[in-house]
């Protein structure tokens, strides 16, 4: 076991294109961490720099204290779990588990039992003789996390480990790969570009764009305390809307409606800025109908032209369009192309409970939860009202979380 | 009605093909087993005193019997050899970048393309000049590097096709490149390590041009060079029927070959390595 520590990490290709630039970031000892970003972000050539595939071209990489820059990868006793499992198909499962040991020149008994306990671990005992071109999915990847928790390895690096999988066998190997990794209590980076994988697996999320690391945390801290628009927009399903609003005292004139600051923090945080973006997750609107006068005091309400509304039975999503300056509407959309999307309309998404009655076609009253709202700078799409006591708060959360999962891990 | 159609036709052309084909080697076995004196005495395919004469006057015969350990000898060093280094080549190719890559692979395939017969002048003198004349590694030489190309080819093929995760994997879990080649890239790379062995000695025990021109005497003449200087029994008979016995003979190993492996070419070996 052992913590990896990159310093200024930089990989420029031959074109000199930097695919990672400069990225800092500790993995503690025994933690899990999750390398997210859109794709072609630099996340997994990150994960091929640490396991040594991919030379650095800058920078210092160490593990357990020492730095293994120059450290061929079979040196560096890391193991891995490829996308496309990389399983030896000429061996059987057995020996594909074994394969680490054999090359380590492991006593043939020794090695029979541990390849025993991994397959047992995993639930792979009666596809031992089998070879790998006669599993399902699940099974060789199960056979490729077998290869990897082996043998006594200080870290495991998967990259995107369940893209191959459906989305049923995905859930149910992401709570495995979750409790293995918490029982064997080692090193973990997992690369993925899915958000749930990465909310619900990691200690902390490391979240990369264009190569540049833009904001390390604890996944609530990346939901509820983004650093800037970037990490905002990509953290949450459906994303954050962005709603252009013109400052004028502690109020704001977005193209939704009028409201107002109440928060002095927040007010102080416009800093004199004539245009800001205003960042409102879709679950901080509600029907304005639906909730408590007193409730309805402590946010603003606005009316609003609902254009769709999906009813998925335990929510219901509502689209409102809204025109945008083009210079905001451009930014808008490259930003959500970035994120692997394409929207084609600037429009609000909001999640409403689903009992709402609201109508599509019609003028509605929406309810902003104008507490939780986020306002960044259009120009740096740095987020002005991050709040650092909520943050400090938070780490402290997920470091007590982490410790009662670990505790409840080994204790079995 | 289509396919029903078009299955009729792809039945009568491989019938045409192989009756194309066959008969000539039909013929030749039929020949092998006629009595010496049948040959333009008496009409018909089927010989009329079937015997096995032939195959025995052929393995008395100095000439064949010395002719067929120079064959086999020569054959399985070449393609030993060659494949050997076509393996290597190839796997650098297939993996490294390095300058001159292309112009390796196009390299080789000149030499592939290039007309044996106008190295066969030049190659005589020489050899003859360093002792290589008439001698065993006089021919394999040639023989390798004219085979080369196409196994070099073939097996970069193949060597592409195996992912390279299946290497990086083998490298995380602690082998070094040359492990990692052999426990797990040339187990895969086998189907098309055995065809680049089986066309490479196909063409060495093939070869005629090489095999008349550099030897002149039992030391390193192959078969298809020794036929040529076939007797027959007595002086007075021709040698057809002994020929035709010792051309049976010689292609025998190249049936027994091809069925042997024929699986093991169209193996697909790869499936399940990785997804899908």
């Amino acid at each position: 076991m052992a913590a990896i520590t990159m310093k200024k990490i930089v990989k420029r290709y031959g074109d000199g294109f930097p695919a990672v630039n400069e990225v800092s970031l500790d993995v503690r000892d025994g933690e899990f961490m999750i390398l997210v970003g859109p794709s072609g972000c630099g996340k997994s050539t990150l994960l091929r720099m640490i396991v040594g595939l991919e030379d650095i071209t800058s920078g210092e990489m160490l593990i357990g204290g020492k730095v293994v820059n120059k450290v061929a990868p079979r040196q560096r006793n890391l193991s891995m779990v490829f996308q496309n499992y990389a399983l030896y198909p000429h061996l059987t499962v057995f020996e594909n588990i074994a394969f680490p040991l054999r090359l380590a020149k492991t006593p043939d008994d020794e090695v029979q039992r541990r390849v025993k306990e991994t397959a047992e671990l995993l639930e792979l005992t009666e596809h031992l003789d089998r070879k790998p071109a006669n599993l399902s999915g699940g099974q060789r990847q199960r056979v490729a996390m077998g290869r990897a928790i082996v043998r006594q390895a200080d870290a495991f690096l998967f990259d995107e480990p369940l893209s191959n999988l459906d989305a049923k066998l995905r859930g149910q190997m992401r709570t495995e790969i979750s409790r293995l990794q918490r029982r064997l209590g080692v090193t973990t980076v997992y690369v993925t570009h899915d958000q749930t994988e990465a909310m619900t697996l990691g200690d902390r999320v490391a979240v990369l764009r264009k190569g540049v690391l833009q904001q390390v945390g604890s996944p609530r801290e990346l939901y509820e305390e983004p650093v800037n628009l970037f990490v905002a927009g990509f953290i949450g399903s459906p994303s954050m809307n962005f709603l252009p609003a013109s400052v004028d005292g502690a109020f704001l004139d977005t193209p939704l409606g009028r409201f107002e600051l109440r928060d002095d923090r927040k007010a102080g945080a416009l800093g004199g800025r004539e245009v800001v973006l205003v960042g409102v997750r879709p679950e901080h609107f509600e029907d304005a109908s639906l909730i408590g006068e007193e409730k309805k005091a402590k946010g603003a309400t606005v009316q609003a032209r609902v254009d769709v509304t999906e009813w998925l039975g335990n929510e219901q999503y509502a689209y409102v369009p809204y025109e945008a300056p083009a210079d905001v509407a451009a930014q808008l959309r490259d930003l959500s192309r970035e994120l692997d999307g394409d929207q084609l309309r600037t429009q609000a998404v909001v999640a409403l409970d689903a009992a709402s009655t609201i109508k599509p076609g019609g003028e509605s009253e929406l309810w902003i939860d104008t507490a939780k709202v986020h306002l960044f700078d259009p120009a740096t799409g740095e987020n002005l009202t991050r709040d650092e006591e909520h943050v400090a708060q938070l780490n402290q959360l997920a470091d007590e979380s982490r410790d009662a999962h670990r505790k409840a891990h080994r204790g079995d | 009605m289509e396919s029903a159609r078009s299955k009729w036709l792809w039945g009568v052309a491989s019938l045409l093909i192989l009756v194309w084909t066959v008969f000539p080697i039909l013929w030749i076995v039929m020949l092998s087993f006629k009595q010496p004196g049948e040959v333009g005495n008496k009409k018909g395919f089927l010989p009329a005193d079937w015997t096995w004469t032939n195959y025995e006057t052929v393995f008395k015969t100095d000439i064949f019997t010395s002719a067929l350990i120079n064959s086999i000898g020569i054959s399985v060093i070449a393609t030993f050899v060659g494949v050997v280094f076509a393996t290597l080549v190839a796997y650098a190719i297939a993996r490294l970048e390095f300058p001159g890559k292309k112009l390796i692979l196009s390299f080789a395939l000149a030499i592939a393309m290039f007309p044996v017969v106008s190295l066969v002048g030049p190659l005589f003198n020489l050899w003859r000049d360093i002792g290589l004349y008439d001698t065993w590694p006089g021919l394999i030489i040639p023989y390798i590097s004219f085979a080369l190309p196409l196994a070099i080819w073939t097996l970069s093929a193949f060597f592409r096709e195996i992912p390279w995760e299946m290497e990086q994997a083998a490298q995380v879990d602690g082998a070094t490149t040359w492990q990692a080649f052999r426990k797990v890239i040339v187990p895969l790379a086998a189907p098309g390590v055995f065809t680049a062995a089986i066309l490479t000695f196909f063409f060495c025990w093939n070869d005629f041009v090489f095999g008349i021109s550099l030897t002149s005497s039992d030391a390193a003449r192959p078969v298809p060079a020794a036929l040529a200087f076939f007797t027959g029994a007595s002086q007075f008979e021709q040698p057809t029927t002994a020929i035709c016995a010792a051309a049976v003979v010689v292609t025998i190993p190249v049936v027994v070959i091809v069925l042997a492996f024929q699986r093991r070419i169209v193996a697909g070996l790869t499936s399940g390595a990785v997804k899908g």
